[in-house]
């Protein structure tokens, strides 16, 4: 263990911890994390290597491709059924366990409280699934009449030749709504990350631009990659709303697919999780010339910045005026908590090892607190989400990530809006920055420890050396930290408490570290005769 | 309305499937195999199955949960899983030092026909098992039965595996039991006791999933069933399976393979299920009942007849597995409720035997389906057609009861947002009385915030 002192100038040097980590592995495995496992220099080009696969038999945080696909991008949509043709599991650990809120109005369409399957049993693996599909999607439609169905393959359904995508085209002649479907077996790829991929290729080609509607507002956004985990999503559209930006479409927290159909007549796409949705926001901008900026709406400085660059694309004084009265004013509100918790927390130490962008944008919370990131690195990300976007070009593209589709998008003549790409010109000349994504290594410290797909032994490890006042992470790490008696936050479902995006949330995200680390239960594991002399009584009783 | 789509026509289907009363065999799998010393189970598929079974267990349990993956790709579940397997079972031992690793299944490797028996071997063979380590394995398709079926193929596969037998006979009882809680668990052993039967539980729960808190982590915690109490089950005098579901596959196996009886009873929930298994277990043992039990019956009873008034004519919807439910009406019955509308997802021909059995005098009204489409919306729409005064199952039928404001009692897995059930048991008398007092609180509570206020009671 690192004694507490040593981090007065700088993070202390990880390597013998590095070392220790990598003595237990088999050679090969060895070899392997080695090159996930990054000294951070935040002045020196350092290559990281992620989205590869997980060796097997090692104990990973990552789920598999159809958990990407069904449960992040689709999952928060309210208004489409989400049939998952294959055995009964998939469907059911899918129902309802990520915390997407949702408002839908009186009498519109939810069947985010449902779970739908076509329960696949064994003489449908055997002779083929494609007849009980269709039939699973009739009996949907007679009895739900929802506007659209996604359908969403898992594992067995590739493997038996059941062809999703004509029984997606069948149906929708048929019941003449809008049905398509997702070749997201969990195999596909090596974690969540290959289901977005899939999920944002089928989204963007059977649902964006399939309405024109009018303009409604002067300034029209869409916000990317944004789930409305514990109400996220409402902090912000609370936000744009009283600025008077209006937001069209959220992809995909409180939406609807609706909103995702008239998404292409937005001035301007945000990209926050960058892993999850940075596809659309590209291919919307080959296809509409919307132009996309990274946002991040978690810490309360970095949600200001956010608001004031969206304010500069559109360079109106009303607008820029009212964005900086609501940061003004929630900041004089955030500040006054911060002040309160800073000092019970500051120099506390934290790692986070969670999501593509959430093991970055936290620490923002982090920083704002005064709390030390001493490690971190994600479970499903890219090169690109550890260095930048600069990366992208020497990206080797293996065998896996072929695996995916990679949509040829065109420019929509009609549709497109050359007077946004000649804004966007404009803008870059005056230093703005479109598509910039610097990556959560250039912002860590020097000698912090970043490591890709971080796994069991690994945490182990990383706990006895740094011990840490709280770990970020998810449900299947969370008891296993605290039993070490280290709190574990959990930031996939923020222990279903939240929200902590934009200023209310920095505010509840303050007091929760302050409830996580102002706690006196930790002192009490220890009994009281831990240390007392054992007594050898006279009185026991003998059975 | 959060199931604001769901109406009181009820259609036939013969392909969907709307919130389902049931889960995959994978989980069971792991669960049982949790309950075994030293043993880290492995799940041979996506890494998904392995994420979403360990995610679900530990929200259950709020309990670290540990298990490995195959951790397939697209060109393991072209070219078959053997080489990931192999190469998992070398790192396992390397890495996380199991005693036992427990393999299953998935849906993807028994698709591609993945056979796990002759993977193992081939381990062995080429040395990949360290000596004095061992690997169990159980085939668990996630297409065929349900999570139940898992659990049952993998205590299958336990008892297939370590029991020998030997000249020397045991004066011992072999438990199976079946999935219930860490206290359930614990509870069994504990009236085992009190008859005085030496009795070897299997699986056993107790002291892995409701570890306590110490300020230090242990990946094989000390509870589960160890490998010397695993082998000697071969020598024991009989065995006793709670739940035809869940353990019937495995007291048949030890039976073939060790030549031990057994006698399958139910779970032991509520009055008559508690009195069958601890007259089976008197017997087996050959030792007479104790007062001490006795007395616990009474209780029991004595509970029930304070209480009646709040019980009698209850209409109840019940969803769950067939051998945690089926006991449960009878015990509902028996204290003159009416477990109206009955759902479970687990398929199983007995089922509607055994509920016709127990309902057809007291409650004839009652409608009943398991299997394919038996499902919670089906039961939803039976209680949009004429409303129950209580729902019982797990943490999803929260969301019927707030719709309908129907008092809600949870039992069953998962339960997701409430404690107690890895710590207080269900199973036996005193099990009893905990699941009549949350019966209870639930209609009384409900009595409490609906009635008038002035035959608003103070004594009840």
């Amino acid at each position: 263990m690192v004694k507490k002192k040593e981090y007065i100038n700088g993070l202390p040097d990880p390597t013998p911890l590095k070392e220790e980590i990598l003595a237990r592995y088999p050679r090969k495995v060895a070899k392997k994390r080695d090159k996930s496992m990054v000294i951070n220099d935040p002045d020196a080009d350092q290559e990281i290597q992620a989205n590869i696969r997980t060796i097997p038999g090692i104990i990973t945080q990552r789920g598999c491709t159809y958990a990407g696909c069904k449960g992040v991008v689709l999952g928060p949509t309210r208004d489409i059924i989400n049939l998952v043709h294959g055995p009964i599991g998939c469907s059911f650990y899918a129902w309802l366990t990520r915390r997407n809120q949702t408002r839908p109005a009186e009498g519109e369409d939810n069947f985010m409280t449902y779970a739908f399957s076509t329960d696949m049993q064994d003489e449908n693996i055997v002779f083929g699934g494609e007849a009980k599909l269709k039939e699973a999607i009739r009996e949907a439609y007679e009895m739900f009449a929802p506007k659209a169905i996604g359908i969403f393959s898992t594992c067995p359904v590739g493997l038996i030749g059941d062809d999703v995508h004509s029984v997606a085209r069948d149906m929708k002649a048929e019941l003449g709504i809008n049905i398509f479907g997702f070749s997201c077996e969990g195999y596909r790829g090596v974690s969540q990350s290959a289901g977005h991929h899939i999920a944002n290729n089928q989204v963007f080609k059977n649902v964006v631009g399939n309405n024109d509607r009018p303009r409604k507002g002067k300034f029209q956004v869409n916000l990317l990659g944004e789930y409305n985990i514990g109400g996220d999503t409402f902090e912000i559209e609370r936000l744009f709303e009283e600025a008077g930006i209006e937001l069209l479409s959220t992809f995909s927290g409180n939406s609807t697919i609706e909103s995702m159909e008239y998404s292409h007549t937005a001035d301007l796409n945000m990209v926050m999780c960058h892993r999850s949705i940075n596809y659309i926001a590209e291919m919307m901008e080959e296809k509409y010339g919307i132009p996309w900026i990274k946002v991040n709406f978690i810490g309360a400085e970095s949600t200001a910045k956010s608001l004031k660059k969206i304010a500069d694309y559109f360079g109106d004084a009303e607008l820029t005026a009212k964005v900086d009265a609501i940061c003004e004013r929630e900041m004089a509100k955030v500040n006054a908590v911060k002040e309160a918790v800073k000092p019970k927390v500051e120099g506390k130490l934290a790692m986070m090892f969670v999501g593509g962008s959430r093991a970055h944008h936290y620490q923002d919370l982090f920083g704002e607190l005064g709390i030390r990131v001493v490690s971190a690195g994600y479970e499903f990300a890219h090169r690109d989400d550890y260095e930048g976007r600069k990366v992208i070009p020497n990206i080797k593209i293996d065998a896996d990530t072929r695996n995916i589709e990679d949509l040829v998008v065109s420019k929509d003549e009609a549709h497109f809006r050359d007077d946004l790409v000649a804004k966007k010109d404009s803008l870059e000349k005056s230093g703005y920055k479109f598509k910039d994504y610097e990556g959560m290594m250039p912002e860590m410290k020097k000698n912090s420890l970043v490591i890709d797909d971080v796994n069991h032994w690994e945490t182990e490890k990383l706990i006895e050396f740094y011990k840490p006042d709280v770990f970020c992470a998810g449900i299947k790490e969370k008891y296993v930290v605290q039993k070490y008696g280290v709190p574990l936050k959990q930031l996939h479902s923020y222990d279903y408490g939240g929200p902590y995006a934009a200023f209310e949330g920095a505010i509840n995200f303050y007091k929760e570290m302050q409830r996580m680390l102002d706690t006196k239960i930790w002192k009490l594991v220890d009994t009281p005769w831990k240390h007392e002399p054992e007594i050898v009584g006279s009185m026991t009783i003998e059975a | 309305m959060l199931l604001r789509h769901t109406t009181d026509k009820v259609k036939e289907r013969k392909a969907l499937t709307v919130n389902p009363a049931k889960t995959c065999q994978p989980i069971g799998a792991m669960y049982a195999a949790l309950g075994i010393h030293g043993c880290l189970p492995h799940s041979h598929g996506s890494q998904g199955c392995c994420s979403y079974h360990r995610s679900a267990l530990t929200k259950h349990y709020k309990e670290p949960v540990m298990a490995s993956t195959s951790s397939f790709t697209e060109g393991s579940s072209v070219f078959g899983g053997q080489a990931n397997l192999m190469t998992a079972i070398e790192n396992i031992f390397a890495i996380y030092e199991p005693e036992i690793i427990a393999v299953h299944s998935t849906c993807l490797s028994e698709t591609i026909g993945d056979d796990l028996g002759q993977i193992v071997a081939k381990a062995r063979d080429e040395g990949k098992v360290p000596f004095g380590k061992h690997i169990i394995q159980a085939s668990t398709p996630s297409y065929v039965g349900s999570h139940v079926t898992g659990y049952a193929n993998m205590l299958e596969g336990i008892v297939r595996y370590f029991p020998e037998k030997t000249d020397e006979k045991k004066r011992q009882i072999n438990l199976l039991a079946g999935w219930v809680e860490p206290s359930d668990m614990r509870e069994l052993k504990r009236l085992a006791g009190l008859l005085k039967v030496k009795s070897v539980l299997l699986p056993d729960t107790s002291d892995v999933l409701d570890t306590p808190m110490t300020g230090s982590y242990e990946m094989y915690p000390k509870g589960g069933t160890t490998i010397p109490d695993m082998i000697s089950m071969g020598d024991s005098m009989k065995t006793i399976g709670l739940g035809d579901w869940g353990t019937r596959k495995a007291a048949v196996m030890l039976d073939n393979k060790c030549k031990v009886p057994f006698e399958i009873v139910d779970i032991p929930v509520g009055l008559r299920a508690t009195d069958r298994f601890i007259q089976a277990l008197a017997k087996a043992g050959k030792v007479s009942i104790p007062d001490s039990l006795t007395d616990e019956r009474g209780r029991l009873v004595d509970v029930i007849t304070d209480m009646h008034q709040y019980l009698y004519g209850k209409r109840v919807a019940i969803y769950g597995d067939p051998d945690n439910i089926i006991p449960l009406i009878e015990f509902l019955t028996d204290m003159d409720m009416k477990p109206v509308y009955i759902v479970s997802g687990t398929p199983g021909k007995n089922f509607d035997k055994r509920i016709e059995e127990i309902l057809s005098e007291r409650v004839p009204e009652a409608k009943y389906k398991n299997g394919p489409q038996a499902d919670m919306l089906l039961m939803h729409q039976w209680i949009k057609q004429e409303p129950v005064d209580l729902i019982i199952g797990n943490t999803y039928g929260k969301y019927i009861s707030r719709d309908e404001n129907i008092p809600f009692v949870r039992m069953g897995f998962p339960i997701l947002d409430r404690v107690g059930h890895s710590y207080f048991p269900t199973v036996g008398y005193m099990g009893g009385i905990r699941i009549l007092e949350k019966i209870l609180g639930a209609i009384m509570d409900y009595q409490d915030a609906t009635s008038p206020e002035e035959s608003f009671e103070l004594t009840m």
